[in-house]
């Protein structure tokens, strides 16, 4: 079904790609922050496609459900800044240059190296999978010989997070 | 059925592409129907709970009246109030009701008959779940007007703060079935899971009633209080589609109750294969049971105040659920079900082969498992129930005394007032 | 398939993106979804690459087993990102309180 999995693909392109865009673009923080949801939505779709459906779940549930909420919160707690239309800053001209030049690297990087011979860029994947996926990385979350240690890290990290943003955000009493 | 579209000359892709999306307008038009019926149904029994008829004019037992109330909320006048953000103010309601539809998706009504049984169904429901509280972010935002922006803040902390226990609760299925597949959750139940943690099932329920804003939880959408909160501003068809999602809410939180704690399909051994209606049958007969407390609830408990319910979650759901979670992980490790010598049991004749033939022989293997974890998780609520009932003591004498000092000053503040 | 380059493209033009967001954007908070659409730029390279590359489990390196690298990273990378988003927003909100401001640039008192 390649035509079919191209059509995805092209859907989703342009939902994260004019999505992005119209995030760095628009005016309206808050209109920005809708448009990264598409833009989230994009990625997350893009994750299916990969046949990383967890992946995809979790970005729904804490990019959007939770990171975007966030900061929604964050732009109307701030609100008296909203009303004024936001000009980008006096280097914008320097910051495009340096991410279009960026971009032209990659982009050049990539499509020299990808002539199908090199082995890290193959253009097929090397096996299919399984329904096994989400077992397999329930597992290399847990396993001593694999992601353990960096799981714990994380919780403490996220842990951490927490206790942080609150002191911060409380305030003086 | 793709089968049958390529016999017919159509390109294979083609052929997947529209049964897929066949199936998905049969699946979504199926909830949309129910809900007709389903709205009567509660009206008429909030009816009778109350005292009062109910619908009673259009039609047979006022079967018409959805009828009725539809086709006035679709010739009502479709209004935008000046100032609103016009794109995201019309989107907030068709994403309210997707958020809710899409769940569909994933239930299993029996053994066969399953949108996608995805094996992190539970997380997608979640997830999709989720996709509500953006889209009432967006009707209090895209109204333009204080009250309805207001609404959405309380709704938003609302449905944040319960998608924890929620989520905690869930994960007690998902562990004891050892799988996210809502499919795979039902076919664990040899033994129903609230018989199993019903602590869990009652933290479920409880959550996820305050996630579809039911009473007591209604207060997100108070009409006395902040005049409706997020959709004030709505009229007509948009406005219904906000109350066709509560209402469609309230019936696909009865139907996940069913599949996860419930035993979904599962009944005397129904749900193999060759019974997919009886399945069905089943399933529907469940939720509309579980359905029917929900109606109950609401007709007769008042709402709570909002930071009742914060602190109801936060100082109680919350750790419960995680004491819960852990207690139950320790206890479905000290059994872990053993098919094999299930099976020789049943084997064995007497009161096993009475039992396997009964509820089969899952049963048998899940039976130490579940006894143990009931007996942890009915300790847990006696323990739970008695600190909840010392702080409530501890809470009104709080507010006794407090009303008393009160009481006291006026006393004292009132003689002096009338000297002058 | 979609060709593994493919993927690499839109993520490579996502991170530029966020990258001119970064740069270019005067509002903290802007700034900070720019650093989201980054970290998302990454993940979609870190899960292609899991998928071309490493999709089963028992593909090893150096010792350890490294079939999941991609996946397990990524997960990593919602962490850090929930973290930095939940403290980030804290910071500005404290800016906000202290200086009514949440422009980046005017925040400049450690500036000699």
């Amino acid at each position: 079904m390649n035509w079919l999995e191209w059509g995805f693909f092209g859907v989703l392109t342009i939902l994260v790609i004019g999505g992005g865009l119209a995030v760095v673009l628009n005016r309206n923080l808050f209109h920005s922050a809708l448009w990264l949801i598409v833009s989230l939505f994009g990625v997350a779709g893009l994750f299916v496609m990969l046949s990383a459906p967890f992946l995809a779940a979790v970005q729904v549930l804490v990019y959007i459900g939770a990171i975007v909420i966030l900061i929604i919160f964050a732009i109307m707690l701030t609100r008296r800044m909203m009303g004024i239309s936001e000009a980008p800053n006096s280097q914008w001209t320097l910051g495009l240059a340096a991410a279009a030049l960026t971009f032209l690297v990659i982009a050049m990087t990539l499509v020299l190296a990808s002539n199908g011979a090199n082995p890290l860029i193959p253009r097929e994947p090397l096996t299919q999978i399984g329904g096994e996926s989400l077992r397999d990385l329930g597992v290399a979350l847990v396993d001593l010989n694999q992601y353990v240690l960096p799981f714990l890290l994380a919780s403490v990290l996220l842990e951490a997070a927490m206790v942080g943003a609150i002191v911060l955000a409380r305030g003086e009493e | 059925m793709v089968d049958s579209l390529v016999n017919l000359g159509w390109n294979r892709d083609v052929a997947f592409f529209v049964a897929s999306l066949l199936g998905a307008v049969v699946l979504a038009s199926f909830g949309l129907v129910w809900i007709i019926f389903a709205i009567w149904l509660e009206r008429k029994l909030a009816g009778r709970i109350q005292d009062r008829i109910g619908p009673n004019r259009a039609g047979p037992y006022g079967l018409f009246q959805t009828f009725a109330d539809l086709f006035k909320l679709i010739t009502k006048e479709d209004i935008t109030p000046a100032g609103a953000d016009r794109h995201i103010y019309n989107i907030a309601p068709i994403m309210v009701v997707a958020s809710i539809v899409l769940i569909f998706a994933v239930i299993p009504f029996s053994a066969t008959w399953v949108g996608a049984d995805l094996n992190i169904g539970v997380l997608y429901f979640i997830a999709v779940g989720s996709l509500a509280t953006l889209a009432i972010m967006l009707a209090g935002w895209g109204s333009n007007n204080k009250y309805a922006l207001l609404g959405a803040f309380r709704v938003i902390a609302a449905l944040i703060s319960y998608e924890v226990p929620m989520i905690l609760s869930v994960a007690v299925p998902v562990l004891l079935a050892g799988t996210m597949s809502m499919q795979g959750i039902v076919h664990g139940q040899s033994i129903a899971y609230i018989f199993v943690a019903p602590v869990s099932a009652f933290i479920f329920f409880v959550s996820q009633l305050a996630e579809a804003g039911r009473s007591p939880f209604d207060l997100i959408e108070a009409e006395s209080e902040i005049i409706a909160g997020y959709n004030i501003e709505y009229s007509g068809m948009k406005f219904g589609m906000f109350m066709a999602s509560e209402f469609i809410h309230a019936f696909v939180i009865s139907l996940l109750t069913v599949i996860l704690f419930l035993g979904g399909w599962q009944f005397l051994g129904a749900g193999h294969p060759g019974s997919e209606l009886f399945g069905f049958i089943v399933v529907m007969g469940k939720a509309m049971l579980v359905y029917f407390v929900v109606i109950l609830i609401r007709s007769t408990t008042p709402r709570i105040r909002i930071d009742h319910m914060m602190a109801f979650n936060w100082k109680f759901l919350v750790p419960l659920a995680l004491v819960n979670l852990i207690v139950v992980a320790f206890c479905a490790r000290i059994f872990v079900p053993d098919y094999a010598a299930a099976q020789a049991v049943a084997d064995g004749g007497g009161l096993g082969a009475f039992l396997a033939g009964m509820f089969g022989v899952g049963f048998i293997a899940e039976l130490p498992r579940a006894a143990l974890c009931l007996v942890a998780n009915i300790g847990l609520w006696v323990v739970a129930s008695r600190l909840l009932r010392q702080y409530s003591d501890q809470e009104r004498d709080r507010v006794r005394q407090l009303i008393q000092e009160r009481r006291d000053q006026r006393g004292q503040t009132a003689p002096a007032a009338a000297g002058r | 398939m979609v060709p593994l380059t493919a993927y690499l493209i839109v993520a490579a033009l996502l991170f530029c993106i966020g990258m001119y967001a970064v740069l270019a954007r005067r509002n903290a908070i802007a700034i900070l979804m720019g650093v989201e659409l980054m970290l998302n730029a990454v993940n979609i390279n870190l899960v292609a690459f899991w998928r071309f590359l490493t999709p089963s489990t028992t593909a090893t390196g150096s010792g350890l087993q490294v079939g999941m690298a991609g996946q397990t990273f990524a997960i990593f990378v919602f962490v850090v990102a929930a973290a930095e988003a939940a403290v980030g927003l804290a910071l500005i909100l404290s800016v906000f309180r202290n200086r009514r401001t949440v422009i980046a640039e005017n925040v400049d008192s450690l500036k000699l």
